[in-house]
């Protein structure tokens, strides 16, 4: 890759078209790299992503097996993060429980931003009366508090991993709707747009060959920080019982039961919530280093 | 100002329209005849009958949603078939316990969020300001109600400070509710306080390179005078906005706080209705906080523009 001559540039703002080269993407993910928390992170991100997969070759146990001979055991040689009130492996579950937490973190963002793109790329470009529409019903999906929507939409839909990333990746979009919309409506009065409508592109072919390209970085960025929104969410979804259902792990229904357990058994509640948080703050330091390292003025 | 006011005003209406439409939309998620499933397992023939009527179930969507609407429009959100109260009733005998949690945990979270950006700011680049970014970032993406459950283990289990649960009323022991309050609010607060120190970071930052605040340093006023007296009356100014954003985060995380601690206000209500299937509370509770959200962002709208002199002076 010759991104070299691109770090050799002065610091100026890149006319909006030069945004989307391979180049500029590699420049970007080198600079990510360079920040060390970023770096960091990325690493443990990718750490869960391997845990989550391997999880049946990894978890010492079976998650789901009980074991009356050992409940509620303090972490020893055998089970390293304890046993359960009903015998199950802590570890076991810690490790299956990432399936649940990055499935649902990574399939509820891609619900939010399959929705919000286009709806934020009609409103941007089409303008109008349609915009004022849409922007009315996303500000009124906003004005519903993130959770308490998710909680209503599981409510209604029913519990289960599935309607909680529904509800979650539903609850979401409001946010995708505003960021595209803005994007796309800086973005269409620029001159190579209006050349390539003045040139006979059809408005589709411009919002999806023009405009959307050069709203990819924030949306990135977003999606990084949505992914660690989601997480907490889901967490927090099957820690009230409205996501996985027992007996199936997950972090969050791990620490639901863990908090009845807390004057005897501490051990529960400790690593289920280490993994949610050491996952949570990855995706959002990853954010952060991609909202620097795909900033054109810090190249 | 009055222009801005009738406008602002004006596009309030149609957000709470959707948000209406949307609520009772939520009922139309349900499998097969509302009335059976919103009747409960006892699916006692009777109360579906009742419930038929009630919800006009015979007339078209759209006719059923005007009736809706109808009752909202005079206060009446339903009624929990469950706790056989209005739900307006319901919310309103638990938003004061709500109510209170919440204020404390915005004032703890003003107490640390608000210095701790000024310091950051101030000092750029220092080791102060890398510490306050990580408090910023832990208080980000810890799960409050995993940060509950390890505060209850220190001050409850392990050093028995503090009551691990309940709640005490402040008219009976003022001294207890806020034992009780304190652990729980900490945990809402939290998370406020770093988005809240985030904001003031770099809205002190850019005021701090602005040319008042040279002006200010170059007539040789003390350092403090310029940053307390100069720069944070103005950063602090889009700081309103944002305390009235946060409120959705407040009622998102006292969910979680309040069924961490059991604590018998708003957020237990819902979860308790959403286990219950009490739809109608699900419906009034969400119908109320949005309420309440829009509102209070005009509130804090026209408290901006009347404190923002820019505003002020197109009067």
């Amino acid at each position: 890759m010759s991104d070299t001559t691109l770090e050799d540039r002065p610091a100026i703002a890149e006319p909006a078209e030069t945004v989307a080269p391979a180049s500029y993407r590699a420049g970007a993910l080198r600079r990510l790299l360079r920040r060390p928390a970023a770096a960091v992170a990325l690493v443990v991100i990718l750490a869960f992503v391997a845990v989550a997969v391997l999880a049946p070759w990894l978890a010492p146990y079976d998650p789901l097996a009980t074991s009356w001979s050992a409940v509620r055991k303090a972490p020893s040689a055998a089970h390293w993060f304890g046993t359960d009130e009903i015998g199950r492996d802590v570890l076991s579950r810690v490790v299956y429980g990432a399936r649940a937490s990055l499935l649902a973190g990574v399939v509820s963002v891609v619900i939010s931003v399959s929705l919000g793109v286009p709806v934020g790329l009609l409103a941007g470009y089409a303008g109008g009366r349609t915009d004022a529409l849409i922007s009315r019903m996303t500000d009124a999906l906003l004005a519903c508090p993130f959770l308490i929507l998710a909680i209503a939409l599981a409510a209604f839909l029913g519990p289960s991993l599935t309607n909680a990333m529904i509800a979650i990746g539903v609850s979401a979009t409001p946010v995708f709707v505003r960021l595209t919309r803005a994007q796309s409506m800086a973005v269409k009065v620029e001159d190579f747009v209006l050349a390539a409508r003045a040139i006979g592109n059809s408005p589709l072919r411009i919002a999806l060959v023009h405009v959307l390209p050069n709203a990819l970085p924030p949306l990135i960025v977003q999606s990084t920080l949505a992914i660690a929104a989601a997480i907490i969410a889901e967490a927090s979804l099957s820690f009230l019982g409205l996501g996985q259902q027992p007996p199936a792990p997950s972090w969050g229904s791990m620490l639901n039961t863990a908090k009845n357990y807390i004057d005897n058994a501490p051990w529960m509640a400790i690593w289920p919530g280490v993994s949610t948080f050491l996952l949570v703050l990855s995706f959002n330091l990853v954010g952060d280093g991609l909202r620097d390292a795909l900033d054109p003025r810090s190249r | 100002m009055l222009q801005f006011l009738v406008r602002r005003i004006a596009t309030i209406v149609p957000t709470l329209l959707f948000v209406s439409i949307l609520i009772f939309g939520l009922q139309q998620l349900l499998p097969g005849d509302p009335a059976v499933v919103l009747a409960g397992e006892e699916r006692d023939p009777n109360v579906v009958a009742y419930l038929h009527q009630k919800l006009h179930l015979d007339q078209p969507l759209p006719i059923r949603y005007l009736y809706w609407l109808r009752g909202v429009l005079h206060g009446d959100l339903g009624e929990s078939l469950r706790l056989q109260q209005p739900v307006l009733d319901l919310i309103l005998q638990k938003l004061p316990v709500t109510l209170e949690l919440a204020l404390i945990a915005m004032a703890i979270a003003l107490c640390i969020g608000i210095p701790a950006g000024i310091v950051s700011a101030v000092k750029r680049n220092t080791a102060w300001d890398y510490g306050a970014s990580v408090v910023a970032l832990w208080g980000l993406s810890t799960p409050n109600f995993w940060l509950g459950i390890m505060l209850i283990l220190l001050f409850s289990v392990t050093l028995g400070w503090l009551p691990a649960s309940g709640f005490v009323s402040p008219s009976e022991d003022l001294r207890g509710n806020l034992a009780a309050m304190i652990m729980p609010a900490f945990v809402l607060g939290n998370a406020i306080a770093a988005v809240l120190m985030r904001h003031t970071r770099s809205s002190m930052m850019q005021v701090l390179s602005s040319d008042y605040v040279r002006t200010a340093r170059a007539k040789g006023l003390v350092e403090s005078r310029v940053i307390l007296k100069h720069a944070l009356r103005n950063a602090l100014i889009p700081i309103i906005t944002l305390g009235a954003l946060e409120l959705g985060t407040l009622l998102s995380g006292a969910v979680l706080t309040e069924q961490v601690f059991t604590i018998p206000g708003f957020g237990k209500l819902i979860v308790d209705a959403v286990f219950n299937r009490d739809y109608a509370v699900v419906q009034g509770v969400v119908m109320f906080t949005a309420t309440a959200y829009i509102v209070l962002n005009l509130l804090a709208d026209i408290a901006y523009a009347l404190v923002n002199p820019r505003l002020r002076v197109q009067r």
